[in-house]
């Protein structure tokens, strides 16, 4: 089980408190076609992802989006049971959607950075560090299902 | 991976704009790599690594005058950064996994320091360009 302490717990309720998931998740999920297209693999679906601005503007990104970040909220609700939470969504991103995990990863780097431009000076050091390593335990737990 | 007329374009003007907070930023990327990414910390043990140390702030700088160097010769950063290449390959011979820790920590601070200016396409330059800043300097590492 992942040690959360009291300090970290605080950082991430703050910053996930403040935190629109409607816009952060359609801006995190955004970047992640933009910044690493190769990503786009997975929405072929999606319409039109032909440039950033379609991107952008997509209102099928959007939406998927904050699906994907209303989900994150699931971990921040459930710190101390993230390996259960996500274990029917592990499941589901082996055997269905066929995601390589080190997506993930991309997608938790980025959710960083959106935090970032975001919280401005208020995501301190020590905020990036609660966030990333929540992001990497998130990661870890839903890659923990595949075989 | 090859850096496009447009991401070339959008990494100068980054660095442009940024230029007078170099050496702030470098420090600033620095001690968030250390903070974020503990194990970073591995290499330099004959550092003082508190908040504010003056050898952080002096690396931070160097760090910085070389991302700047890369900038500004960005048709070629293997030739810029030549020496530093064979410095990281026979003494300093850092992971080539931490190259992306300290590039997301420098587009960390770009979103802090200069959100507006960190759109989606530039984002996606200056990933690549650190991304090849970082290829360059392990590339004769065998």
């Amino acid at each position: 089980m992942v040690h959360w302490s009291a300090e970290e717990k605080q950082l991430i309720a703050s910053v996930w408190s403040k935190v629109n998931v409607e816009e952060c998740g359609a801006e995190a999920l955004a970047r992640l076609l933009i910044v690493y297209p190769w990503t786009q693999r997975f929405f072929a679906s999606f319409g039109n992802l032909s440039s950033p601005t379609a991107i952008i503007g997509n209102p099928k990104v959007r939406a998927h989006g904050k699906k994907v970040l209303t989900s994150f909220g699931e971990a921040v609700k459930n710190l101390d049971n993230i390996k259960v939470t996500y274990a029917k969504l592990s499941e589901l991103h082996c055997e269905k959607l066929h995601v390589d995990p080190e997506n993930f990863r991309l997608l938790g780097d980025i959710l960083i950075i959106v935090l970032a431009s975001h919280f401005a000076r208020d995501f301190t050091p020590a905020c990036q560090f609660a966030w990333q390593k929540l992001v990497g335990v998130v990661a870890h737990a839903l890659a923990r299902k595949y075989h | 991976m090859v850096l496009s007329a447009n991401d070339k374009t959008n990494v100068k003007g980054v660095f442009s704009k940024i230029s007078s907070h170099a050496e702030e930023y470098g420090a600033e990327t620095l001690e968030r790599m250390f903070t974020t990414y503990p194990q970073t910390k591995t290499y330099f043990p004959h550092f003082d690594l508190h908040h504010g140390s003056a050898q952080v702030k002096a690396h931070g700088k160097k760090v910085a005058a070389a991302l700047i160097e890369a900038a500004n010769h960005i048709d070629d950063i293997a030739g810029a950064l030549s020496k530093l290449s064979d410095l990281h390959a026979q003494k300093l011979r850092v992971d080539p996994v931490n190259f992306k820790l300290l590039g997301q920590c420098f587009l960390v601070v770009m979103a802090i320091h200069h959100p507006s200016a960190l759109t989606p396409e530039v984002h996606a330059s200056l990933d690549k360009f650190l991304c090849a800043v970082g290829n360059v300097l392990t590339s004769k590492y065998r």
